[in-house]
């Protein structure tokens, strides 16, 4: 449905996208995963055909995003990074305005918008600047599904809004996505990339790893401890500084740490199948938690964790410095 | 069609919904035309000034009553010394002192050779001039009198006439220049501001991923404002007939057709700097400064154009506020017909093409 083959771009000094790969099968949800500025809006914005890469290739719906410019414009849905409505518009004008303008009408395809449009209907006469996040982009999403899109670009389409509006903006998505519209979205937060059907992750303009979101945790191969104490930042500054620790990041309420393996010599990673034991890791947490200790941190907590897609994320961007 | 007639309502809704703006458009007009005619005034009316007199005679007395009686002046102090002069300029009190020799009417019989020294304020010269020449065309009126009495055998009279504007307002050169700086001000300033605002807004991302022409996006644009500034044409008009006597004299269906060739022109010129800029800031100052200054101070409005270096008279050709004007005061003033508008009307007409031409071709349908 979408392919890109060998993408650059580049702003003046910034190379935006490098050497980008990919493809998204029909009726597939693919996530986008990045930090900002890892290049995610111009890969929207050269499938939207609203730039031009300089080097590669790229199609939507088989359709060359060069060449085929306006028929790709018929059939696509976008809707940018930031709140692009009118925000002097009601939001019944907005839907119906942006209706005519794919030359159709909102009775026409009111199925399809319907189980979105009908939670912001109550407010149909408010104007969108003065709706919250969550409706505004309840209401962008409607005027982007009006013409019944083959494809849907959301370019961060839950950045800015509250933990239970993303969550039924991903069940939105999944109900699309059992209509047959195939979507491509974008987001910064790791927690949404299990939502999708695949993702790439990407940073600095490169993909790091396209595949299923379970297969990219599977990918992750060291022992994840989480680490916790009172005080935080000493305890960041601490671990770091332990020669075994390979990796350390803050996570919200504890670090995240991978350790060295002792039985390799190099400290690249290691692919091959941990041969570490249980009995190794209680050994190897209690001496960390001695030495934290003699360190006057109290209340260490560590833990084996699974690892998630961000821990993958920051594995895998190592690489990519 | 659908779509266009859809893409002009939201357009009046965008105006509407800005009632500041609204209210600045609607009203400016008539506040630059009030301005123009009230306040900025280069008439002379009333003039404060003071008389020094040391002959105190009939023949100077005569003269002061007619100064005073005449509608440029009023007399609010006799003098008594030179000295007292320079301390009623210096409190800046009068605009013109008047003195007259000793013994005037005396010198003047006997020597045929009487002064009077004509002292003006010149800190403003432009009405340091006005006062001055008043004031001589008075004495000489007086002297023309007083010689007919006394039956001089030939004489030379000079009849001056003022054509069109005899009563030498300035109201007849200031209107058509406030139509042509108010029109262009709303048609090219509003568009290129309402196309930038898009842009800022990201909502101009939006509507080139969709089917949208480019060219029905930018004729969708100017149709709002097209009509806003006939508003302001006729408000311009009934103020400049019924509130500063400026009559309409030729016909008022050229004068129509002239400002709808030279509406269209801005428009057009709005969207040629929308094409160029990105945000509403540079929008509002490109054609605030590009275009408000020049029409200010190049059309002819203020400074004539026979007046200016031969460089900046040929810039003042490419200025469309100064073909418009002219047309405009041959329309209105002169009361010409057709024939005399065709130059100004064939100009205008070709820029209005022109500047159409560049902003479709210059519209970016991608974002770079």
């Amino acid at each position: 449905m979408i392919s890109c083959k060998n993408i650059s771009k580049k702003y003046k000094k910034v190379q935006a996208l490098n050497d980008i790969s990919f493809e998204v099968k029909p009726g597939e949800i693919f996530g986008l995963i990045g930090p900002d500025g890892a290049g995610k809006t111009s890969l929207f914005r050269i499938l939207t055909t609203l730039i031009l890469a300089d080097e590669g290739f790229a199609s939507v719906d088989g359709l060359d995003v060069v060449k085929d410019y306006k028929l790709i414009r018929e059939r696509v849905g976008y809707m940018p990074g930031r709140f692009s409505l009118y925000q002097d518009l009601s939001v019944e004008e907005n839907l119906n305005f942006f209706a005519t303008v794919f030359n159709t009408t909102v009775e026409e395809n009111y199925e399809l918008v319907k189980d979105i449009y009908q939670q912001i209907e109550p407010f149909k006469t408010r104007k969108a600047g003065k709706l919250s996040g969550g409706m505004k982009q309840k209401l962008a999403l409607s005027c982007a599904l009006i013409h019944k899109p083959t494809v849907l670009f959301l370019d961060e389409p839950t950045t800015g809004v509250d933990p239970v509006s993303r969550k039924e903006f991903w069940g939105m998505l999944k109900n699309l996505q059992q209509q047959g519209i195939t979507i491509l979205v974008s987001t910064p937060y790791m927690d949404e990339a299990s939502l999708c059907d695949r993702i790439a992750l990407i940073q600095k303009g490169r993909f790091l790893t396209i595949d299923s979101p379970q297969k990219v945790a599977d990918s992750f191969q060291k022992t994840l401890l989480s680490v916790s104490a009172e005080n935080m930042s000493k305890l960041l500054t601490d671990l770091r500084a332990i020669s075994e620790v390979e990796s350390c990041f803050a996570f919200g309420d504890s670090h995240h740490i991978t350790l060295k393996d002792p039985t390799s010599t190099h400290k690249q990673e290691n692919w091959g199948p941990q041969k570490k034991n249980i009995n190794d890791i209680d050994l190897t947490i209690n001496n960390l938690k001695m030495m934290l200790e003699a360190k006057n941190h109290i209340n260490v907590v560590i833990k084996k964790i699974k690892p998630g897609i961000e821990d993958c994320f920051m594995e895998l961007s190592k690489n990519n410095l | 069609m659908k779509q266009f007639l859809s893409f002009v309502r939201k357009e009046f809704h965008h105006i509407f919904r800005d009632r500041t703006t609204m209210a600045i458009l609607l009203i400016l007009p008539v506040l630059m035309l009030l301005l123009f005619g009230y306040a900025i005034n280069t008439e002379v009316k009333n003039s404060k000034i003071a008389v020094y007199d040391p002959s105190n005679d009939s023949y100077t007395r005569a003269i002061i009553e007619k100064m005073d009686a005449s509608e440029y002046f009023s007399v609010v102090k006799m003098l008594k010394n030179e000295q007292e002069m320079s301390e009623q300029f210096k409190n800046g009190e009068v605009k013109m002192v008047i003195a007259f020799s000793e013994n005037f009417h005396e010198n003047l019989l006997h020597t045929g050779d009487a002064q009077i020294a004509l002292i003006a304020d010149a800190t403003d010269p432009n009405s340091a001039k006005s006062v001055v020449n008043y004031a001589t065309a008075i004495i000489a009126g007086y002297q023309m009198e007083s010689q007919h009495l006394q039956q001089i055998p030939f004489q030379i009279n000079t009849q001056i006439k003022l054509l069109y504007n005899p009563q030498m307002k300035g109201a007849y050169n200031f209107v058509p220049g406030v139509m042509g700086m108010i029109l262009m001000l709303i048609c090219a300033m509003m568009t290129s501001i309402s196309i930038a605002r898009e842009k800022e807004m990201g909502t101009m991302e939006v509507l080139l991923v969709s089917p949208v022409k480019p060219a029905m996006l930018i004729i969708a644009k100017t149709i709002p404002y097209f009509f806003l500034s006939l508003i302001n044409l006729t408000t311009i008009l009934l103020i400049s007939v019924f509130v500063l006597g400026v009559p309409v004299v030729g016909s008022l269906f050229w004068l129509l057709v002239l400002s709808l060739v030279y509406i269209f022109v801005n428009l057009s010129l709005g969207l040629v700097i929308s094409s160029v800029v990105n945000n509403q800031q540079t929008a509002l100052l490109i054609s605030g400064m590009v275009l408000m200054l020049p029409v200010i101070m190049l059309s002819g409005l203020m400074f004539p154009i026979e007046n200016m270096p031969v460089f900046f008279q040929w810039i003042s050709q490419l200025i469309p506020a100064k073909w418009y004007i002219i047309g405009v005061k041959k329309i209105m003033i002169k009361g010409l017909g057709f024939s005399a508008i065709i130059p100004q009307l064939t100009v205008l007409s070709g820029m209005a093409v022109l500047l159409v031409a560049i902003s479709i071709k210059k519209f970016k349908y991608r974002l770079e």
